[in-house]
């Protein structure tokens, strides 16, 4: 049983370790820094944490200042209104002017969990990716986070980092090479494809040993970034197997389905199966309970794969 | 520093490049622009510390121009002051031109935000004045006119440069009483200006927007205000400068024919 860690656990210690080597380096909250676990950098380097209180709008506005005075901002909150709520303050003063923020937004998706619809968004990656110069990345565990947080900070430019509130089985080893703008293949396999993104990748991985039972050969690769989407695998995919399937807790509309739609429909057309939450809110809930009611999990997987087969 | 003649001179001429930028345009916001005009003469003339020459001075003071359909005024106070050539005020708003139809950071020197969507520069002016306390560095000034501060962003960036004491902040408000629609109090009152500014642990002072001697005094009490950031809020009246205009909310966001073009000029002493 692989290890469970959040993501947004991941970005907590990050940070700390990140801010003993980065004079420059300035963290910003709204309200949410225990959940959000910018805490921990908060109290190690106080002078260099703003807590903005309630206050998204605000917060990613003043990041913008920041950063365009010559500091590299992390702010965070959680997804739904960092996406969404200030999604016009992103979009004007952190992408037009190219701001060297990452926004770095957790508890998305449904495993939010028991807090219901208001707070789980399956809208924040097509929103966040329609601007332009804003890379996208949902990493799938804990040591592809702290990797891909690491290359965010260090690039010049805007970032959204897409991190969640439960904890996620850890599926790389330390030593994994995970760079943004790539994707890691996981599994070879012949007959199908399943990209995957976020939680996602792990789920992918079960569907993946379930189908080689059935003697499906199923290729799993996990795309933590959704911009630069890495074209060149998957249209390998799309030439080398049947079909594909995406998978993401995400809205399966402009999501990691539409990006790869979008890529292959030009290039190379595919079959393809969407998993992710269909058009719909959610409600409140345990998040595995969640996932399986409203069709994220391993087994929705499995069915899409074989729904193409069909 | 040049003094207070010298500036009124400046804000005479800023009115004059207002006029022709936004007639050879063909669009923009003459109304907002003017009202502006004496502001931006004494900050760019009299007040701030830059550097037309080295626009990313480090340690320079900033502005933010956060009423960003104000753009006219902008270029014409950086043109006048050395950022870049004059020439460049005449493509305002044209395909391919330095000179957007709102501020651009990115294209223009000199300008150190990019604004347009009103509200968001006042809190890119809180980041900045976050940052130049940790670096040491130069003041921030931030103008917001009286409309935009309906804008909810406006309040959280108020109640946060309040929370951090940033006295290296001044937002100056151009209170020229019209918005696009017409008056702030038949559209959406925004009056008191002042007991809000304070309730949000500002300082704040009245200064006649068109006195150069009274902006330059409210700027200097800012500047020995301690532990609060200043709200200058300037006495203004729009479309200041031409008589035409002055006091109509109708030139908020309109281009003078030529005729009009050439009676404004002739009044502020210029020409097409």
């Amino acid at each position: 049983m692989a290890d469970m860690i959040a993501t947004r656990q991941a970005y907590g210690e990050f940070l700390v370790e990140k801010g003993r080597s980065m004079g420059n380096l300035v963290v910003m909250d709204a309200d949410l820094s225990k959940s959000t676990m910018t805490h921990g950098f908060s109290k190690e380097f106080p002078d260099r944490f703003f807590n903005m209180g309630i206050s998204e709008q605000n917060m990613y506005g003043a990041a913008a200042g920041l950063a365009l005075s010559g500091k590299v901002v992390c702010a965070s909150t959680f997804a739904m209104f960092a996406s969404g709520r200030a999604f016009e303050v992103v979009r004007n003063s952190i992408g037009y002017t190219g701001a060297n923020v990452k926004i770095c937004a957790t508890h998305a998706g449904i495993t939010v969990g028991e807090d219901g619809a208001s707070h789980q968004t399956f809208e924040d990656i097509a929103l966040m990716r329609m601007i332009p110069g804003m890379r996208v990345l949902n990493p799938s565990d804990s040591v592809s986070a702290k990797k891909l947080l690491g290359q965010a900070v260090d690039a010049e430019g805007p970032f959204y980092v897409r991190l969640g509130r439960a904890a996620v089985p850890v599926i790389y080893g330390e030593g994994a090479d995970i760079r943004i703008g790539t994707s890691n293949c996981l599994r070879e396999g012949s007959d199908f494809t399943v990209i995957a993104t976020g939680l996602m990748t792990a789920a992918a991985l079960d569907a993946a040993d379930a189908l080689r039972e059935r003697g499906v050969s199923v290729r799993v690769i996990d795309m933590h970034t959704i911009k630069p989407l890495d074209g060149e695998a998957v249209e390998r995919a799309a030439r080398e197997t049947k079909g594909l399937v995406t998978a993401e807790e995400h809205s399966v509309i402009g999501g990691l389905g539409g990006a790869v739609a979008e890529h292959l429909a030009a290039r190379c057309p595919a079959r393809i199966a969407f998993v992710g939450q269909r058009d719909c809110f959610g409600e409140s809930g345990k998040p595995s309970e969640l996932l399986r009611k409203y069709s994220m999990t391993a087994e929705d997987i499995v069915a899409a794969v074989a729904g193409l087969s069909a | 520093m040049a003094d207070n003649r010298l500036i009124e001179e400046m804000a005479r001429e800023i009115r004059i490049d207002i006029v022709k930028q936004v007639y050879f345009a063909g669009s923009g916001h003459p109304g907002g622009s003017l009202s502006a005009a004496d502001i931006l003469a004494a900050l760019y003339f009299g007040e701030m510390d830059i550097d037309p020459e080295n626009p990313r001075m480090a340690g320079r003071d900033r502005f933010v121009l956060s009423k960003g359909h104000a753009a006219p005024a902008l270029y014409a106070a950086l043109a006048e002051r050395g950022f870049f050539p004059k020439g460049e005020l005449w493509s305002l708003r044209s395909l391919g031109a330095m000179l957007q139809g709102h501020p651009c950071a990115k294209t223009t020197p000199g300008v150190d935000m990019s604004t347009g969507s009103l509200g968001q520069g006042f809190s890119a002016s809180v980041g900045m004045a976050l940052a130049s306390r940790l670096d040491g560095g130069g003041r921030v000034y931030a103008l917001l006119g009286d409309g935009e501060l309906e804008e909810g962003i406006v309040w959280e960036a108020a109640m946060s440069a309040g929370h951090y004491r940033l006295d290296n902040l001044c937002a100056v408000v151009d209170w020229n009483g019209l918005q696009i629609d017409g008056r702030n109090d038949d559209v959406m009152t925004v009056a008191p200006i002042d007991e809000k500014f304070r309730a949000f642990g500002w300082n704040t002072a009245m200064a006649d927007g068109h006195s150069i001697a009274d902006l330059l005094g409210a700027f200097g009490k800012a500047r020995g205000t301690k532990g609060r950031p200043t709200a200058v809020i300037a006495k203004t009246v729009k479309g200041k400068g031409v008589s035409f205009m002055e006091g109509e909310a109708g030139w908020h966001g309109k281009a003078p024919s030529e005729d009009e073009a050439k009676r404004a000029l002739t009044e502020l002493g210029g020409a097409l």
